[in-house]
């Protein structure tokens, strides 16, 4: 770990190096967060396929193209996939190429060790997809891997599934501990915490999450790998384990999980936001606190995801409270964009309507979700498609379009040219409407009581599965478009000023566009 | 924060890997330790309807001749568990503080040397703390011979402190097929 830390990049002055070794040696922020960002894209096409192979299946109720073994692998592959290699690479690239720019760094603090935890990624993932090809299949239990299912009843592959998440834990902390280290450290003279970006305040707090929980999965990962090849039971009943508890293990990571993919969210909006109204973030201070408070508060929610496994009234009590509190900060922070936004001077580029959406639909999803919290309810809603609607309300139009947003944002900074902007809006429009029509309906037949993760249905769901499966192909069409877009961008188009938009605040539009290859080797003056 | 210095801030670099890694490192640990903590945390509350180990009585125990306290018996075999398992009787009232044997049957139907562990649960998990088993089949494993049957015992006792609300407890026993891993940890 020394020589990491001790030896300083002395490169200071030169461009990126040719050929393909400049991406394999680069310990530079920018290429290792581009790299980061075409990584996720690969991964959200491919976890995207397995969306559409699903809704293909679920267009009409029958059996019709894929045999449920293999559906159940697509749902377990399209979860981890879309969790662990579209949306948290997606964020680490953004941090990658933003934070530095944001805080006035010259580079990460680490830049080596960043290196590494985004080249552990692709091997990772090679991990995990491989064991489609195996025998007996790839991981077929769900997302969440609760055992038994995913230890006695799991195919051969799980052991590959297990190594794969190790890396990809491996890969997230050592990206956490390097945004800590460079928010830290390398922050600009007068940048006080106070002062920093709101991007950048998101991900410290993502930051601390990560290295808090990530290490939870690595250890429930681990316990499994020792009751498939080591016989002992830690969730196995036979041996005086005991299943349930797999999940309070997982549930513990797991919740704070989904604030690590939202949180950055709230900070791309966050600056989005009020450079479009043209007008001051709406109560910062209450921003960086509300922030603060839900990612404390996600530590003491997790049973709300196990109301139905019996546990005691108390429990049931004390989760669904702790539950609804979280309501609180993320309505400070929802008020907080609407304030920002009201008497402002709006335009309505690509990144607002991706941000505007985002608080919208994302608000929507925080919705259903407090329904979800009522644990009496929550018996009824539990494992339907009701549940499967409310998350992805929250993750496709929460931390997809923020996303999106944000790379229409910081894409002229980072290529040097505008983007072409009614094909921006043509992919945002097309986007919104084909993921209300995938997603709005399965909130009635979740109501009405289909189960999710099942490859039939009853007649009666029909019609709406028929629009869902409809409004996903839109959908997933429509990011071939996103990829034409930047893809054109890259190549070329209107030249991009410095500070791109005009009510654009912050360093990095202190800096010419596309922005240099070693940015601030001067630590600017922050007043 | 108040380093100005932030453009060779190597020393507080490391600084920052060492705790955070320490941080990464505990949580790992923290993990681990969620397992003995469930066990305690259920131990004390009853949460998931386990029972305690062997309990010992004290000869001044007193019997609560007020109410009678009706306990069930169920069985259920894990999935591919071959082996006849029964309650001799499925159910029986009891005084609280008084001592009962009941007896549960098992065959092992099967042409193999097997050996089989029973798991206990109580429902309404509230009263597992107030269940007393002073011997119990499920202490140990139990092997058998093919064709073999066995009566096994359980001498139990409900505590005279089992809340009045509670009428009924209900016992239930799966039994599990652990020959596999019991040959295996012997040789």
């Amino acid at each position: 770990m020394s020589a990491v830390v001790g030896e300083h990049h002395d490169d200071h002055h030169h461009g990126p190096a040719k050929g393909l070794t400049r991406w394999i040696y680069t310990t530079n922020h920018k290429d290792i967060g581009s790299m980061y960002l075409w990584f996720s894209f690969i991964m959200f096409l491919i976890g995207g396929t397995m969306a559409l192979v699903i809704r293909a299946e679920l267009f009409e109720p029958g059996m019709q193209i894929v045999d449920p073994g293999f559906f159940n692998q697509m749902t377990t592959m399209h979860g981890l996939i879309m969790v662990f290699g579209a949306v948290m690479p997606a964020f680490v690239g953004l941090a990658n190429w933003l934070i530095p720019m944001m805080v006035g760094a010259p580079d990460m603090a680490l830049p080596r060790m960043n290196n590494w935890s985004f080249w552990i990624l692709p091997f990772a993932f090679a991990l995990l997809l491989s064991s489609l090809f195996m025998e007996g299949g790839a991981p077929n239990f769900g997302w969440t891997f609760y055992a038994p299912l995913s230890t006695t009843y799991a195919p051969p592959s799980v052991t590959y599934f297990i190594f794969g998440v190790h890396m990809m834990g491996v890969s997230s902390i050592m990206g956490a501990i390097n945004v800590i280290a460079t928010i830290l450290n390398l922050r600009a003279p007068g940048m006080t915490l106070m002062k920093m970006p709101l991007f950048v305040w998101t991900w410290l707090i993502t930051a601390f999450l990560l290295i808090a929980v990530m290490p939870v999965l690595a250890g429930v990962v681990t316990m499994m790998l020792m009751d498939i090849h080591f016989d002992t039971s830690f969730f196995s009943a036979a041996g005086g384990g005991d299943p349930v508890l797999f999940q309070h293990v997982f549930w513990f990571f797991g919740h704070p999980e989904v604030y690590i993919m939202i949180l950055p969210a709230f900070g791309v909006a966050s600056q989005i936001i009020p450079t479009f109204s043209r007008k001051r973030l709406f109560g910062y201070p209450s921003m960086v606190y509300a922030t603060a408070s839900i990612a404390i508060l996600s530590f003491v929610v997790w049973a709300h995801h196990m109301f139905t496994v019996g546990l005691p009234l108390a429990g049931e009590l004390f989760f669904m409270y702790a539950t609804m509190l979280i309501a609180v900060p993320t309505g400070v922070k929802v008020f907080n964009w609407v304030s920002t936004m009201f008497r402002g001077s709006l335009t309505f580029e690509t990144p607002m309507l991706f941000a505007i959406a985002f608080v919208i639909l994302f608000t929507i999803g925080g919705f259903s979700g407090l329904m979800l919290a009522i644990a009496p309810v929550d018996f009824q809603y539990h494992d339907t498609y009701f549940v499967v609607a409310h998350f992805h309300y929250v993750l496709v139009p929460g931390a997809i379009f923020s996303i999106f947003a944000a790379a229409y944002y910081w894409l002229p900074k980072w290529t040097g040219h505008m983007y072409d902007e009614a094909l921006g809006k043509a992919h945002f429009w097309l986007s919104f409407i084909g993921l209300n029509l995938t997603f709005f309906p399965m909130h009635f037949v979740g109501l009405a009581g289909m189960p999710r993760r099942i490859p039939d249905y009853a007649m009666q769901f029909a019609d709406f599965n028929m629009v869902s499966s409809m409004g996903a192909f839109l959908f997933g069409t429509t990011q071939l478009l996103f990829l034409f877009i930047v893809l054109k961008c890259i190549r070329g188009g209107k030249k991009a000023t410095a500070q791109v938009w005009e009510g654009a605040d912050g360093l990095e539009w202190t800096l010419p566009s596309p922005a240099p290859y070693h940015s601030f080797s001067e630590p600017p003056q922050v007043k | 924060m108040t380093d100005d210095n932030t453009h060779t801030g190597q020393k507080s670099n490391r600084k920052v890997v060492i705790w955070t890694l320490g941080v990464v490192v505990g949580m790992f640990g923290f993990g681990f330790a969620l397992v003995p903590l469930y066990e305690v945390f259920c131990e004390i509350t009853g949460l998931n309807g386990k029972t305690g180990g062997r309990y010992e009585v004290s000869s001044t125990i007193e019997v609560d001749d007020t109410r009678r306290i009706r306990v069930q018996f169920l069985t259920n075999n894990n999935e591919n568990m071959p082996w006849q398992f029964k309650p001799v009787v499925r159910e029986i009232k009891v005084h609280p503080g008084e001592q009962m044997k009941v007896e549960f049957y098992a065959k092992n139907t099967t042409g193999k040397i097997m050996v089989a562990q029973a798991v206990p649960s109580i429902s309404p998990a509230e009263g597992a703390e107030y269940f007393h088993k002073t011997e119990c089949f499920c202490f140990n494993q139990q092997t058998l011979q093919p064709g073999e049957d066995i009566n096994m015992p359980l001498i139990f006792l409900v505590d005279k402190n089992l809340p009045d609300r509670l009428h009924t407890l209900t016992l239930s026993y799966t039994l599990f097929d652990v020959t596999e891993k019991t040959t295996k940890t012997k040789s």
